[in-house]
């Protein structure tokens, strides 16, 4: 017994350590998140952006959390009060856990104990991301139900039926780096994306372009090259998932007010917003950690433990960025082409890419039967599906023609 | 001697599980009483866990959780009666104490004489991986795995059969 | 991933299980630290503005936001039937998501046989999807 608390305790506390360090770079990153946002879109839009506080307006984050600690904070008469207190919880609290899946550094070794950089290798850490991301449903639904208000209870099941309906494609869109990996956990996965492209045999014996594909001995072996379709899948239902433009359905300011949050302010409403902020970084790491190798990136002698964490947050950075810039280019859709996009697209994309993924990845003489057989069963099946599809017509005609026509069935 | 913290780890998670679900069915709001319901699927979750049943743990949170009781709050909004503030009580209680007591017989019943006797191994080091399960599942379960799929479809169509229902005839009406 | 040198100590089974943070249950308890930490942290934040932020109750204060006007009847509104169908699709999906993760694990050992199971398997859901795209379900306009 002293043997195992011997054992327990250091480790306890390199856990603990592992927890507090991960979770105030979290929250540090996206306070850092919050300005570059800022800042970003007010490059874009020709502006200056925050540049009062701190050097380059750094600390504005910090000032605009200070400032609403002080506010008041009044609920609403017909609020249900514990349900009302719950919900900005309910959304930080499943934001942040799921972050302890990504790894974001290689493995070190600190007074001979062997340190990962990952708050929890799960077996099924895939598998734990989707069902935290699950979970952050209950803060919007919770938060439009309790405010006994009508804009937030329209923008919460609104936004609730929006965040199902990505949930599905985003699980979906994991299934293929399941079949490639052979395997659940991150860590796995990010491991599977080490070293270079070497094995490309098909150019061999042609004499220039055999030459020529040796640069693929230089090309990280990342999922994205041969999983761009998964990837493309994920990332758009991980910015539905995240609520952010061009799917910011859940607070369209025009339509609902600010959606689920209408009846919060102060502390309540910085927990929801930090929420959205945290929910962005995890889906960027996310992203980074399945399609992206992950940590991985050349290392160099000199602090060899910190080149994997840079090019990890490196990484991330130009997500965070792309999520950015989509919000400063890209209008708000609307909502029946959301739901329109995310089952009658995304959702048989991914299922007819899984096949593809299943048949291309299995070795055997029947292999090029079955990518025959299935791959013209599926896009069978798709063509049915998008047969009937009245906007499918739409798609391939010109676009002005497009607006006539749906203008004059409006006025019809 | 490290089964001690499992038994204490189980009774904790048992007696909160007993507690929410015991408060599932005496909260007089409907949504409190589905939250309720979340808090006893988590706490299954985590015996789940205790068994070295990693997969299906998460698997019931997303699916129960995150699927199934999103599902009964969206059932909720569509009662006509303001939601959560409703009297659901009827005079059928102990019809409905009738009912559930015989399930739980039943089904408790089944479980002991499925599992009596079966020990948990618990001198293992790591939890059921996904791969084993998907072993078992496709080579000694495939029909049950295929008519899941059956029973999905005829759930989706009989929705879809009584909803539309609806639909057209306010359809109708609004023309 | 194989950890090098374990500290000797950890040589039974039962206490490499136990050991955190690697371990089955070390894994799980980190998570929970971590849970707990945030739920922590969260909470504080919450009840620390509580003790800061001022409090000067007027009776205007408390109504809900309706565009500036006066709210006219009830919160709680009921909401169209074709949310609950999109919900009940989802957990027909989830389901089927929730099967495919096990198979594509082992789908290489599995072979031929797993992969026309999985076929018939989402043809018969993809069906479903077809009879609710059918029945217009999926049309909001």
């Amino acid at each position: 017994m002293s043997g195992l608390i011997d054992a327990i305790g250091p480790a306890v506390i390199i856990a603990l350590v592992k927890v507090l360090v991960t979770f105030v770079m979290l929250l540090g990153i996206t306070l850092l998140v919050v300005w570059a946002e800022r800042k970003i879109i007010a490059d874009m839009q020709s502006r200056v952006g925050p540049n009062r506080w701190g050097p380059f307006g750094l600390l504005q984050t910090l000032a605009d959390g200070i400032k609403l600690f002080f506010k008041e904070d009044f609920r609403p008469r017909t609020a249900d009060r514990w349900t009302y207190a719950i919900a900005p919880i309910a959304t930080m609290v499943p934001a942040f856990l799921a972050f302890a899946v990504v790894p974001f550094g290689n493995e070190v070794t600190i007074a001979g104990h062997p340190i990962n950089f990952i708050v929890s290798d799960l077996n099924i850490g895939i598998l734990y991301f989707l069902a935290m991301g699950s979970l952050g449903v209950y803060g919007i639904v919770l938060a439009g139900w309790a405010s006994g208000s009508k804009y937030p209870l329209l923008g919460a099941i609104r936004s609730s039926a929006q965040l199902i309906s990505y949930e599905i494609a985003l699980g979906l869109s994991l299934v293929p780096i399941a079949l490639v990996a052979h395997s659940l956990s991150t860590l796995d996965i990010v491991g599977a994306q080490a070293g270079t492209i070497r094995n490309v045999t098909f150019f061999d014996g042609i004499p220039v372009l055999e030459q020529v594909a040796n640069i693929f001995r230089y090309v990280p072996n990342w999922y994205i090259w041969s999983q761009w379709p998964a990837f493309a899948i994920f990332l758009v239902a991980g910015i539905a998932e995240t609520n952010r433009p061009p799917f910011d359905l859940p607070e369209a300011e025009t339509e609902l007010v600010q959606g689920f949050s209408t009846e919060y302010g102060g502390i309540r409403f910085a927990m929801f917003y930090l929420g959205e902020y945290i929910h962005v970084v995890v889906i960027s790491a996310m992203a980074v950690t399945l399609f992206f190798g992950g940590w991985s990136g050349p290392g160099f002698d000199f602090l060899p433990w910190l080149w994997p964490l840079f090019w990890f947050f490196f990484k991330t950075a130009l997500f965070v960025y792309l999520f950015v810039w989509l919000r400063a280019t890209l209008p708000r859709l609307r909502y029946d082409r959301l739901m329109w996009l995310g089952w009658k697209r995304l959702i048989p994309a991914a299922l007819l890419w899984i096949m593809v993924t299943a048949v291309v990845n299995t070795e055997g003489v029947s292999r090029n039967v079955r990518l025959g057989v299935f791959a013209a069963l599926f896009l069978l099946v798709l063509a049915v599906v998008l047969r009937g599809d009245p906007r499918l017509k739409e798609a391939v005609t010109p676009q002005r023609r497009r607006t006539q026509g749906r203008l004059s069935r409006g006025a019809a | 001697m490290a089964e001690i913290w499992q038994e204490v780890v189980f009774w904790v998670f048992a007696v909160a599980m007993s507690l929410a679900a015991l408060r599932v069915v005496t909260s007089s709001n409907v949504v409190h009483a589905a939250l309720y319901l979340v808090g006893t699927l988590m706490g299954a979750a985590a015996l789940y866990v205790l068994l070295f049943a990693e997969f299906v743990a998460w698997v019931q949170v997303l699916v129960y959780v995150g699927a199934i009781v999103v599902l009964m709050l969206f059932g909720l909004m569509l009662t006509r009666a303001p939601i959560g503030k409703a009297h659901f009580d009827n005079n059928q209680r102990l019809l409905a104490a009738v009912v559930a007591g015989a399930l739980f017989g039943v089904t408790s019943y089944i479980m002991v004489r499925a599992f009596d006797g079966t020990d948990v191994n618990f001198a293992r080091t790591v939890g059921t991986k996904a791969g084993g399960l998907g072993e078992v599942i496709f080579s000694a379960y495939i029909l049950p795995f295929e008519v899941v799929s059956m029973l999905l479809l005829a759930a989706l169509v009989g929705a879809i059969v009584v909803a539309r229902k609806d639909e057209e005839v306010e359809g109708h009406n609004a023309d | 991933m194989v950890h090098p040198a374990h500290p000797p100590d950890l040589s039974t089974t039962q206490e490499r299980c136990y050991k955190v943070p690697d371990g089955y249950f070390g894994q799980y308890v980190t998570i929970g630290i971590f849970a707990v930490v945030g739920v922590a942290l969260v909470f504080g934040t919450l009840s620390l503005a509580k003790l800061v932020r001022p409090n000067v109750p007027a009776k205007d204060k408390y109504t809900t936001y309706e565009s500036g006007i006066d709210p006219i009847g009830r919160g709680w509104s009921q909401t169209n039937v074709r949310y609950y169908l999109f919900a009940l699709l989802f957990v027909v999906f989830d389901v089927e998501a929730v099967f495919l993760f096990p198979w594509a694990v082992v789908f290489e050992r599995l072979g031929t046989q797993a992969f026309i199971e999985m076929v018939i398997f989402i043809a018969i859901l993809a069906f479903a999807l077809l009879y609710a795209v059918k029945k217009k379900v999926l049309e909001w306009l």
